[in-house]
């Protein structure tokens, strides 16, 4: 990787919590003038270096907006959100080339190919040029893209898109990836690649990362720990997962996180 | 793809060939003066484009028309740009541009001639004024379409202000820009040709009237053809520009 992101290597010692929430709220005015719209109450979690954090919930459960919070493209109305002890929104520059986002759709440039698009975050960090040319295209081959570099986007399929943005996010060696249902739109077999190979950076590379799904078998497939979330945003549930654990126990989780799924109050105002 | 564009080709000049042969047809029928002959008009549009000091009155008014152009689009990317990024200054700046675009071009003609006395300062202003409320407006318009899904996307890298210019502003807003030059240029000749017909001693617009002082039909057929080239070729060479700039875009084999 090139020297400017390893010289801005975050300085925590492995106990400090990466990600750190304590009460935060966030209150959305709503367009048409109903008063607001409370879309995370109170949410408070901390979560270690090293840790895959699966979140689910409903749909306007407030997990985008927790997401946000976390990339710091949306600032809490109250509580402190911490990433590396620092105030994501605030600190905006400070974050640069420390935190990857895999968005839900992939979110390419439809001017830029294939490998353009993985290198965009390199150009934004002033990486040598031939050297993050030399990076995108191992990211490309990793993912199994060798071939299309010089696609456009319109030329790829759903997948090799979506694996396109997951270069573009690891290439340039984030500390913590934020994810952001990034395989939904993706026909099952291809998502169930693409997970498996995203766990597979992720512990290879030993990044920090939060997972956002509404799909029960996804976040325990993926996650050390799964959150559950009620609206709006807080955690209903929460339960550690590790390869250790047998069939039964892990048909157990699923059964518990599926009733506190189902047993989430209604929306206040869907009638 | 290739056999796509002969036979569009193909169609165009049918189509131009059938517009010669009517006119043609008409010079059979009026006299020379109101409808010369198609080789005549020929004649003296091949006359005009070899002889050295009449093919200055042409490249000065391709000069002018450009220059007014450039100017027009370096103040109106400015203005769309700051109008995009404040409301405040899109409060002041819009009902400006909205009252300039109210104003006849003949108008600015006449507060040229009256403010100023140089002739290529004259053509410059009324060439801006015309055309910089449209640049503004389709720069804009281009610079607000622009995706937030990845203007999200480029913020989660942190660019600088310069970086997010570059690799995501500009990209976004070319096709908008390539598209205000094409229609801005067709506006702008016609523009130039009135500005220069009233306040001017030389140029297409300026050998027109004198055209009109002779009667002389061919003439004033083979200056303008003269500007309609001009128009042609630059319409052709920002298309060339487009088709390299959008490359990316993806083709339909079906039409509409």
């Amino acid at each position: 990787m090139h020297e400017r992101v390893t010289a801005n290597e975050i300085a925590m010692t492995d106990t400090d919590p990466v990600i750190c929430f304590k009460d935060v709220s966030k209150i959305f005015g709503r367009v048409d003038g109903r008063g607001d719209l409370i879309a995370v109450d109170k949410l408070s979690f901390s979560i270690a270096k090293g840790e895959i954090v699966a979140v689910l919930g409903k749909t306007g459960c407030g997990k985008s907006t927790m997401f946000n919070i976390v990339a710091g493209l949306t600032e809490p109305t109250s509580g402190s959100a911490t990433v590396v002890g620092h105030n994501p929104f605030r600190e905006f520059e400070f974050f640069r080339g420390k935190i990857g986002i895999v968005f839900q759709n992939d979110r390419l440039m439809p001017w830029r190919s294939a490998l353009d698009n993985v290198r965009l975050g390199l150009q934004i960090l002033d990486a040598d040029s031939k050297e993050s040319e030399a990076t995108a295209r191992r990211w490309l081959e990793r993912l199994g893209l060798r071939g299309h570099e010089n696609d456009y986007p319109h030329a790829l399929s759903g997948g090799m898109r979506q694996r396109v943005s997951i270069a573009r996010a690891f290439a340039v060696n984030p500390d913590i990836l934020l994810c952001d249902e990034p395989f939904s739109a993706l026909d099952e077999m291809t998502a169930r690649d693409l997970r498996a190979e995203f766990v597979r950076l992720v512990r290879q590379n030993n990044k920090t990362a939060i997972f956002i799904t509404h799909q029960i078998n996804e976040a325990m497939e993926i996650g050390d720990r799964v959150m559950v979330f009620h609206r709006p945003a807080r955690i209903a549930y929460e339960t550690h997962l590790n390869v250790s654990m047998s069939a039964d126990e892990r048909s157990n989780v699923r059964d518990e996180i599926m009733r506190v799924l189902s047993h989430e109050q209604p929306k206040p105002d869907a009638n | 793809m290739k056999n796509t564009r002969i036979v569009r080709f193909l169609q165009a000049a049918v189509s131009m060939l059938l517009l010669a042969a009517a006119w043609q047809i008409l010079s059979y029928v009026f006299p020379p003066f109101l409808f010369p002959p198609v080789p005549a008009i020929i004649t003296r549009t091949i006359d005009i484009l070899i002889t050295g000091s009449l093919l200055a009155d042409v490249l000065l008014t391709a000069w002018r028309i450009f220059a007014g152009l450039f100017s027009a689009f370096i103040f109106g990317s400015i203005l769309a740009l700051l109008i995009g990024q404040s409301k405040t200054m899109e409060n002041f700046v819009t009902p400006v541009l909205t009252f300039f675009q109210g104003i006849p071009a003949l108008s600015w003609v006449v507060f040229a001639i009256i403010w100023f006395n140089g002739i290529e300062f004259r053509v410059l202003f009324i060439m801006v004024m015309t055309t910089l409320p449209a640049f503004t407006y389709q720069i804009l318009d281009a610079f607000r379409s622009m995706s937030k899904d990845l203007f999200e996307m480029t913020m989660s890298f942190r660019p600088s202000r310069a970086k997010l210019f570059r690799y995501l502003i500009v990209p976004t807003i070319v096709p908008g820009i390539l598209t205000a030059w094409k229609v801005n240029l067709g506006n702008a000749a016609r523009v130039v040709v009135v500005a220069e017909l009233v306040g001017a001693t030389g140029g297409v617009g300026y050998q027109l009237l004198r055209q009109q002082q002779l009667f002389d039909m061919a003439g004033a057929m083979a200056w303008t053809l003269q500007l309609v080239l001009f128009v042609l070729v630059v319409q052709q060479t920002i298309n060339a520009i487009e088709n390299w700039a959008l490359r990316y875009r993806p083709v339909s084999e079906r039409t509409m």
